[in-house]
C-alpha cells in the first residue's frame, strides 16, 4: 500500500531544494512571518523543503515555542532561591517538574490549556486536553493519580454556553473515567468575556519513586527510536493542509478536523504499557506527542540527546495511507509515544507492546552527527540540526504599555457606583442576598458538572471537590500525600494584572493550606489576548512579574506550565486568566482537613481581618460592575496563615476549615454548613466592632488571608493561644448547631439548610438539564 | 500473577491465616480501570488477591473471582460485549457453572460482563438521564444469603459509591418476576433510582447463589477516609462495602472464622 501511495507523492528532497531555490513555499500561510521564513532560511543555508518547512512553522508557533513570553517567563528561573529548589528534582523545560516529597518519592504535576479546540469541538477539544496532559506526566516517568480541570464559559444564559458545557464536561468525563483518574477539583467560572473564547484547562499529578524519573533525550548512538500507541492520521493536522500540494491525489478525505479525536482505552493502555516499560528499564528516553507530533517529539528527543537522530517516515504506521510526508510531521493524533531504546531491550520492549496489544514502528536510530535527517524512502527530505527546530525558534521583546483605560477602571469603585444603589441592610435582605449569592452562577453548586466525574477510582482519594482542595494518598503504608489545587480571578487581574496574579496563586496557596497540607510547588497556565496588543501584553508582562515575585515570598518555585495566547474574540481579549495550581504534601492524608463542620458545639472561628473590599468581588459582578482596586495582597500574611492552618491541621486542633474567596464570608459560612448539612449560629459584632466594617461588609468583602475553621472545644484554648503566638487576628464567630437545620447569622433572617441547598444547586440543573 | 502494581507498598493486613489462604482472583481486561481497588477490599478483608489476565487460559488456583469496574476494551460496541469471548472468560463461566460453584462477583462493567455472558441474566443501557454519573448511593441488601452478602443482614441498607454511564438494569417481565420470586434481586436502590433501572434493581444473583453482578462499586467503601463519608458526608460508614468480601472469605474457610 504504501509503495502505491508513495508514487502519488511529489516528494521535495533536501537535494531537489538545493537545485530549486526560487521554488515559492507556503510559509505565510502556515503562520511563519517573513523574518522567521528569513531565519529559517539563513538557518538552512538553503530553502526548506516541505517538511522541513512544516517542521519548523509548528515547532516556531507561539504555542510551542513560546516566542512572545519567553522573555518574561524566565523570571520564573530567575527568582527562585536556593531554599526553593531544594525539593525540586527537575525544573522547567521537561515535560512537567518533578517535586521531592520524601521517602523516595517524587510527584509531578502540570497545568495546560485546550482552549481553542475546545471551542471548536467542545467534546474532543477537552477530552483530548485530558489525554495531553496525562501523556505528559507519564513521560516524566511517573503513574498518573488524579486530574482537574479549571474552566471558564461565557454567560451561563447565552444560548452557545450550554454547547460548551454539555461537551465539554462529557469530554472530560468521556475520557477521564475511562483512564480510571479520579478527578479531585478544578474550578468553573461564568463570564461573558469567555463567550467566544471558553477556558478549558487541564491538569494531571503523577507519583513515582525517585528512581523512575524518566527525561525527553535521545542519547547513545546506535539506539533504536521507537513510536507507539495510535497510529498517526489526518486529524489535527491545522495548517498542514496548504502543503496539499504535495499530493497529486485528489481522492483523498478532505474535510478531516481540524481537532484531534481521542481514544481514552488507547491511552489507557498506552499507561498501563508506559508504566511496565519503566519497571523494567527498557526504555533511556521517553517523548510524548502532543502540539507539532513527530516534528516535536524528534526534534525535542534528539536535540535534548547527543544531537542526532535518523529516522525513516514511511516506517510510521498510517491510519489514512494517503498522508503526505509534512502532514504526517504535523499531525497531532493522540495516543502516541516516541521513545529510545538500546539494541538489547529492542525484544523485551517488543513484548510488552505485544502484551498490551499496542501497535509500534522502529523508525530508525540515534546518531552521533548533531543532525536530524528524515528520510522518505531513503530519500531525504529533512537534514536539520534539531536545536534550530526545538529550542531555538524566535524569540520576540514584543512592545507592551500600560492600556490608557486602566487608571480610569481602576477609580471606577463599586462603593457609591449607579449598581450599588439598595445595598441590602435588613435582616430579611440580607437572607435574601445571602441566598442570591449561593445560587449565582459562579457561587453554585458545581456538582452537576462534578457528579458526571469518577472521583474515587483508585481508592487513594482522600478529599475531592467541594473541599478547598484534592487530596490524593501517595503511600499506602505511611498515608504520605498530596493536595492539589487551582485558581484564578480573571476580574481581579484585569483590575491590576500584577497584584490579580498574585492573588490566584494567593487563594490556591491558602486553599492547600486549608486542607492541612504544605504547599510545595506550583504549576500555571497563563491564559491571554494577543500578545500583539500592548495592552495585552502589558497583562502578560505584569501577571508573569507578579507572580513570580509571590512565588519568591510565599517560597514556591514554578515547576512547569503552559502559556495560551491570542484567547479572544475579534480584538476584545478574554480578562487576563492565570489559572495558577499549587500541588502541597500531607505526611498522612488522615490529617486532611474537610470544609465542613460536624460535631454539635464546636466553636467556629474567623481568621484574618476584613476590608471594605467588594470591588471585582462576586457581589459587584451579580450587579454588573467591574471596576476600582482588587483586594489587597499580603503574602506575609497568607503565609501566617497557612502555617497555622497546616499546624492545626497536624496536631488535631481543628476538624474544619475553610478558605475566604469568591463570595467572602457569607459564602464560606454557607459552604461549610451544606458539606455536612449542619448548621451554625454565628455572630459578628466583635468583627464589625474590630474591623469598622458594617454586617452586609462583612459577609461579602472579598478581603484575602482568611479562613473559617471548627475547633473542638478541647482544642479551643491550644487554638487560640497558637494564633495569639503567631500574632494572627482570630475571633470567635459562633458555633456549630447540629439540631437547627438552618445557618443564623445575627442581623440576617434565620436561613434554612434545605432552602440554601436548594439555591445552591440548583442552578446549573436549571441552566442545563 | 505477580505482585500487584499498586502506588505505594501493599498494605500490611494481620490477617487470620485462614482467611489469608483464601486467594481471590481480580481480572484485568485491557481497559479494566478498579482492579488495584478491588485487590486492595480483598486484602483489607483478610483475604491474598491473585492477579488474572484476561488472556490466560487457565483459572489457576483461586477459589473466587471479582470481575471489576471500567470499560473493557474500551466498551466501545457495547458494555461487556468483547470482554465475554476473553479466553479467561470461559473458564470463568464453566467454573462458576460448575459443580463447585465457585463465586464470582461483577461490578459495575464486571456485571455487564456477566450478563453478556449469560451467568446472569438481563442487559444494561445507558442511564435514563443519558450522563455518566457518580455518587454515593443507599442500597438495601434484599438477600443475605449469596456468598457475597453472608455478612449483612437482609433488609441492611449500605452506602457505597455509583459511577457509570450504562447502569439501567433491564430485562423482561416474566424475567424480572422470576428473579424477584426467587429471591435473586440483592440489591436494590434506596431513595434514588440513579439510572432508571427496572424495579430499583441494583444487583442480582444467579439460581444457586454464588455469582453476583450489581452496578453500584462496594471496593470503593473498605477504608475509613476513602470512602462515601468522607467525601459527601451523608452519614453512615464509609466501610460498608467490605461485607462483600468478607462475606465470600468467610464462605471459602468454611463459615467458621
Amino acid at each position: 500500500m504504501s509503495i502505491e501511495t508513495t508514487k502519488k507523492f511529489n516528494i521535495d528532497t533536501v537535494e531537489n531544494a538545493a537545485k530549486t531555490p526560487d521554488t515559492e513555499l507556503p510559509w505565510a500561510e502556515l503562520g511563519l512571518k517573513q523574518n522567521e521564513f528569513d531565519e529559517i532560511l539563513k538557518v538552512l543555508g538553503r530553502r526548506p523543503t516541505g517538511a522541513e518547512l512544516a517542521m519548523y512553522s509548528v515547532m516556531w508557533s507561539e504555542h510551542c515555542s513560546y516566542k512572545s513570553s519567553k522573555n518574561h517567563l524566565r523570571q520564573f528561573g530567575e527568582k527562585v532561591t536556593p531554599e526553593m529548589k531544594k525539593d525540586m528534582l527537575v525544573g522547567i523545560g521537561e515535560n512537567a517538574g518533578v517535586t521531592n516529597l520524601g521517602d523516595g518519592w517524587a510527584v509531578t504535576f502540570k497545568i495546560e490549556s485546550h482552549n481553542s479546540p475546545s471551542f471548536v469541538e467542545p467534546y474532543q477539544g477537552a477530552a483530548t486536553g485530558i489525554g495531553g496532559i496525562v501523556r505528559d506526566i507519564i513521560s516524566m516517568g511517573a503513574r498518573p493519580v488524579a486530574v482537574m480541570d479549571p474552566l471558564r464559559f461565557g454567560a451561563i444564559d447565552h444560548p452557545d454556553t450550554a454547547r460548551v458545557m454539555h461537551g465539554a464536561v462529557a469530554g472530560i468525563g468521556g475520557y477521564g473515567n475511562s483512564l480510571g483518574l479520579p478527578n479531585i477539583g478544578g474550578e468553573m467560572v461564568f463570564d461573558s468575556v469567555y463567550q467566544g473564547n471558553p477556558l478549558v484547562n487541564a491538569l494531571a499529578v503523577g507519583v513515582m519513586r525517585h528512581e523512575d524519573i524518566r527525561l525527553a533525550n535521545a542519547s547513545g548512538k546506535g539506539n533504536k527510536v521507537v513510536l507507539f500507541g495510535a497510529r498517526t492520521g489526518g486529524d489535527g493536522i491545522g495548517g498542514a493542509s496548504v502543503l496539499a500540494s504535495e499530493s497529486f491525489d485528489d481522492t483523498k478525505p478532505s474535510k478531516r478536523p481540524a481537532v484531534q479525536v481521542g481514544d481514552p482505552f488507547a491511552e489507557k493502555v498506552l499507561i498501563e504499557c508506559c508504566l511496565e516499560l519503566f519497571k523494567g528499564s527498557l526504555v533511556e528516553g521517553i517523548q510524548d506527542l502532543g502540539a507539532a507530533g513527530i516534528s516535536c517529539a524528534t526534534s525535542e528527543l534528539a536535540s535534548n540527546g547527543d544531537g542526532g537522530m535518523q529516522v525513516e517516515l514511511t516506517s510510521v504506521l498510517l491510519r489514512d495511507p494517503t498522508l503526505t510526508p509534512g502532514e504526517i510531521l504535523m499531525s497531532e493524533s493522540q495516543e502516541r509515544m516516541m521513545a529510545v531504546v538500546t539494541p538489547e531491550n529492542v525484544a523485551a520492549f517488543e513484548a510488552v507492546m505485544d502484551k498490551w496489544a499496542v501497535e509500534y514502528a522502529w523508525l530508525g536510530e540515534v546518531t552521533d552527527t548533531g543532525r536530524l535527517i528524515i528520510t522518505w524512502e531513503g530519500e531525504v527530505i529533512v537534514d536539520v540540526d534539531p536545536r534550530t527546530v526545538a529550542h531555538d525558534g524566535p524569540v520576540y521583546d514584543r512592545p507592551f504599555a500600560r492600556p490608557e483605560w486602566q487608571d480610569a477602571v481602576q477609580a471606577d469603585t463599586f462603593t457609591g457606583s449607579v449598581q450599588d444603589a439598595g445595598r441590602p441592610s435588613a435582616p430579611s435582605e440580607l437572607a435574601a442576598a445571602v441566598t442570591e449569592l449561593v445560587a449565582s452562577p459562579n457561587m453554585c453548586s458545581k456538582s452537576w458538572i462534578t457528579n458526571q466525574y469518577d472521583r474515587y477510582v483508585g481508592g487513594n482519594t482522600s478529599m475531592a471537590f467541594p473541599d478547598d482542595a484534592g487530596v490524593v494518598r501517595v503511600d499506602e503504608e505511611t498515608g504520605l500525600g498530596v493536595a492539589l489545587a487551582t485558581d484564578a480571578n480573571g476580574r481581579y487581574t484585569y483590575l491590576d494584572p500584577y497584584h490579580g496574579a498574585q492573588l490566584a496563586l494567593a487563594e490556591a496557596y491558602r486553599n492547600v493550606a486549608t486542607s492541612g497540607a504544605v504547599p510545595m510547588a506550583v504549576s500555571d497556565c497563563l491564559n491571554f489576548g494577543s500578545p500583539e496588543d500592548p495592552d495585552v501584553m502589558w497583562q502578560l508582562a505584569e501577571a508573569i512579574r507578579g507572580l513570580s515575585d509571590a512565588c519568591k515570598v510565599l517560597g514556591v518555585p514554578v515547576t512547569g506550565g503552559n502559556v495560551s495566547l491570542y484567547n479572544q474574540t475579534g480584538t476584545t481579549p478574554i480578562h487576563p486568566s492565570p489559572v495558577v495550581a499549587v500541588l502541597g504534601k500531607l505526611d498522612d492524608v488522615a490529617r486532611r482537613t474537610p470544609s465542613g463542620w460536624r460535631e454539635d458545639g464546636q466553636a467556629i472561628y474567623l481568621l484574618g481581618t476584613t476590608a471594605a473590599e467588594l470591588d471585582g468581588s462576586e457581589w459587584a459582578n451579580m450587579r454588573g460592575h467591574l471596576g476600582g482596586q482588587p483586594p489587597k495582597v499580603d503574602l506575609d500574611a497568607e503565609r501566617a496563615l497557612g502555617e497555622i492552618l497546616i499546624n492545626a491541621s497536624r496536631d488535631g486542633m481543628i476538624d474544619s476549615a475553610h478558605d475566604l474567596s469568591e463570595g467572602g464570608l457569607a459564602a464560606a459560612l454557607v459552604e461549610s454548613s451544606l458539606r455536612y448539612g449542619v448548621g451554625a449560629r454565628i455572630a459578628l459584632q466583635d468583627v464589625l466592632d474590630r474591623d469598622g466594617v458594617d454586617l452586609f461588609t462583612a459577609l461579602f468583602s472579598e478581603s484575602q488571608g482568611r479562613a473559617v475553621v471548627g475547633v473542638p472545644r478541647s482544642e479551643e484554648v491550644r487554638f487560640t493561644d497558637m494564633c495569639t503566638a503567631r500574632g494572627f487576628t482570630h475571633t470567635r464567630i459562633g458555633v456549630v448547631d447540629a439540631a437547627s437545620g438552618t445557618l443564623d447569622i445575627n442581623g440576617v433572617e434565620s436561613l434554612s439548610l434545605d432552602a440554601l441547598r436548594e439555591a445552591h444547586e440548583g442552578t446549573l440543573p436549571k441552566y442545563f438539564g | 500473577m505477580t505482585e500487584l502494581p499498586l502506588i505505594g507498598e501493599a498494605v500490611a493486613v494481620a490477617a487470620e491465616p485462614r482467611l489469608a489462604g483464601a486467594r481471590i482472583g481480580v481480572v484485568t481486561f485491557p481497559g479494566t480501570l478498579d482492579d488495584r481497588d478491588a485487590a486492595r477490599a480483598v486484602r483489607l478483608a483478610g483475604g491474598t488477591a491473585v492477579e488474572l489476565w484476561h488472556a490466560d487460559t487457565e483459572l489457576g488456583d483461586v477459589d473466587a473471582v471479582v470481575i471489576p469496574g471500567g470499560f473493557s476494551y474500551g466498551d466501545y460496541l457495547r458494555a461487556g460485549a468483547i470482554a465475554r469471548f476473553a479466553p479467561l472468560m470461559s473458564k470463568i463461566i464453566d467454573a462458576a457453572n460448575s459443580e463447585a460453584k465457585l463465586p464470582v462477583l461483577g461490578i459495575c462493567n464486571g456485571f455487564q460482563i456477566l450478563t453478556e455472558s449469560h451467568l446472569l441474566p438481563g442487559s444494561m443501557i445507558k442511564n435514563d438521564h443519558l450522563k455518566f454519573m457518580c455518587r454515593d448511593q443507599v442500597l438495601r441488601v434484599e438477600n443475605s444469603n449469596t456468598a457475597w452478602t453472608l455478612d449483612y443482614q437482609a433488609g441492611q441498607e449500605i452506602t457505597v459509591p455509583l459511577k457509570n454511564q450504562d447502569g439501567q438494569y433491564i430485562a423482561d417481565e416474566k424475567t424480572l418476576d422470576a428473579l424477584e420470586a426467587e429471591g435473586r434481586v440483592v440489591f436494590r436502590y434506596v431513595g434514588f433510582n440513579p439510572n432508571g433501572s427496572r424495579r430499583d434493581i441494583a444487583g442480582i444473583s444467579n439460581a444457586a447463589g454464588n455469582v453476583v453482578g450489581l452496578m453500584p462499586h462496594p471496593e470503593h467503601a473498605v477504608e475509613a477516609g476513602f470512602g462515601p463519608e468522607s467525601l459527601d458526608g451523608i452519614g453512615g460508614s464509609d466501610t460498608d462495602g467490605l461485607g462483600f468480601f468478607t462475606s465470600v472469605l468467610t464462605k471459602i474457610v468454611g463459615g467458621d472464622k
